[in-house]
């Protein structure tokens, strides 16, 4: 299996003290990891694509490791997740899909098997899109305080043929979440949602 | 209304080609945009009822605005999806309000059913800030055709004062989906994942 060629790779984290409010005792995280990568179905249509996502897989895996060493080393602090993809000028929303498989399992995998659905969202742009990833908690996608999203993108990516990769990360509620519902320390944990 | 509507719109967006290749049908995704007035701009407020009951107001509109945009009946709609985007002077926590607590269940009731989570994404920004509205099957998460997003914008909003709250609905998933996993012909409809 040929190793998928990575163009550039970032990583970004937020550290949030407030947002006009009381102070958090603890600051939240939230951390990003793009890779930028070339797509190999670029300017024709391709009925087989499938195959890829195996393709994908060890990608996935180091860029779940990288942001949870960004969000400082202990998966036992991550709390939400999310996932996306931008694809290129070139290439199809269909090609975006390849990533919800090993982006999604791969982050899973990293966190000790987290139960809920990775939330996630795609879209074809030019250089410089900008995405915005939905975030859920890692175990019950209904824990009210954790609905979040963090925007990313790269000014210069995606070239037409090419694809951003995102995982997303944070390591706790909004900094003032104050709607109700259901909360972290409720949680069961067992059927993803609550 | 609780609302202090400045502007609603709506989008439609109808996809016929992919590539080189018809999509047929052509694939429909509607969104309903609200303008609204952020009554907590500026200040931090504790209690957040009256964003709350905005939401319950919004859920309801914007549904159906966007229903009637899509042209089909409310039980027809596929996928769905829910984002706000708030004006430099608020807080993240305004947008969770409006989101979290009570717009899903007038938007459930449009469509006859919802058995799944609304896929949701939040972020501050300023006057044409693209807001990504994540997109899912309404009766369980997991069909994987299904898992996309739409992206919308309003070149004039929102304002330091104003929070721009979007609802997406569509009438099928990705105009090509050829990934496998979870189609919407196996689904149970019953736990909102399968």
């Amino acid at each position: 299996m040929a190793e998928i060629a990575v163009r550039k790779y970032l990583i970004s984290v937020e550290e949030i003290f407030h947002e006009g409010g009381p102070v958090a005792a603890r600051p939240l995280k939230r951390g990003a990891v793009i890779a930028v990568i070339r797509n190999p179905f670029a300017g024709r249509y391709v009925e087989e694509i499938a195959a890829f996502m195996e393709e994908l897989k060890p990608l996935g895996n180091r860029m779940a490791r990288d942001l949870i060493a960004a969000l400082g080393g202990d998966a036992k602090t991550i709390e939400g997740y999310g996932k996306g993809a931008i694809v290129g000028a070139a290439g199809e929303i269909e090609h975006g899909a390849l990533w919800h498989v090993p982006g999604g399992y791969a982050m899973r995998e990293a966190l000790g098997g987290a139960k809920a659905i990775v939330p996630s969202t795609k879209k074809v742009g030019g250089p410089g899109t900008r995405l915005d990833v939905p975030v859920t908690h890692i175990n019950a996608s209904y824990v009210r305080s954790h609905f979040d999203a963090i925007e990313v993108g790269i000014a210069d990516a995606p070239r037409a043929d090419e694809i951003v990769l995102a995982l997303v990360m944070t390591t706790g509620p909004r900094v003032h979440a104050r709607v109700g519902g259901l909360k972290a320390s409720e949680l069961k944990g067992e059927d993803g949602l609550r | 209304m609780k609302a202090k509507i400045r502007k609603i719109v709506t989008i439609v967006e109808e996809t016929r080609r992919e590539l080189d290749r018809d999509v047929s049908p052509p694939l429909r995704r509607s969104a309903a945009l609200a303008v609204i007035a952020n009554p907590f701009a500026g200040r931090y407020v504790e209690d957040l009822s009256e964003l709350i009951d905005i939401g319950e107001e919004l859920g309801a509109l914007l549904s159906e605005k966007a229903v009637a945009a899509l042209g089909v009946p409310g039980d027809r709609v596929e996928s769905y999806g829910k984002a706000a985007a708030v004006g430099e002077n608020g807080e993240l926590e305004h947008a969770a309000a409006i989101l979290h607590p009570k717009l899903g269940a007038p938007f459930r009731k449009t469509l006859g059913k919802g058995a799944a989570l609304i896929p949701s994404s939040k972020k501050r920004g300023s006057l044409g800030v693209a807001l990504d509205i994540p997109l899912g099957h309404k009766d369980a998460a997991y069909v994987r055709s299904h898992f996309d997003g739409m992206e919308v914008r309003l070149s004039d909003a929102p304002r330091a004062d104003e929070i721009l709250v979007a609802v997406a609905v569509t009438d099928g998933g990705r105009p090509l989906p050829r990934i496998g996993g979870l189609t919407k012909e196996q689904i149970k409809g019953e736990d909102g994942l399968r």
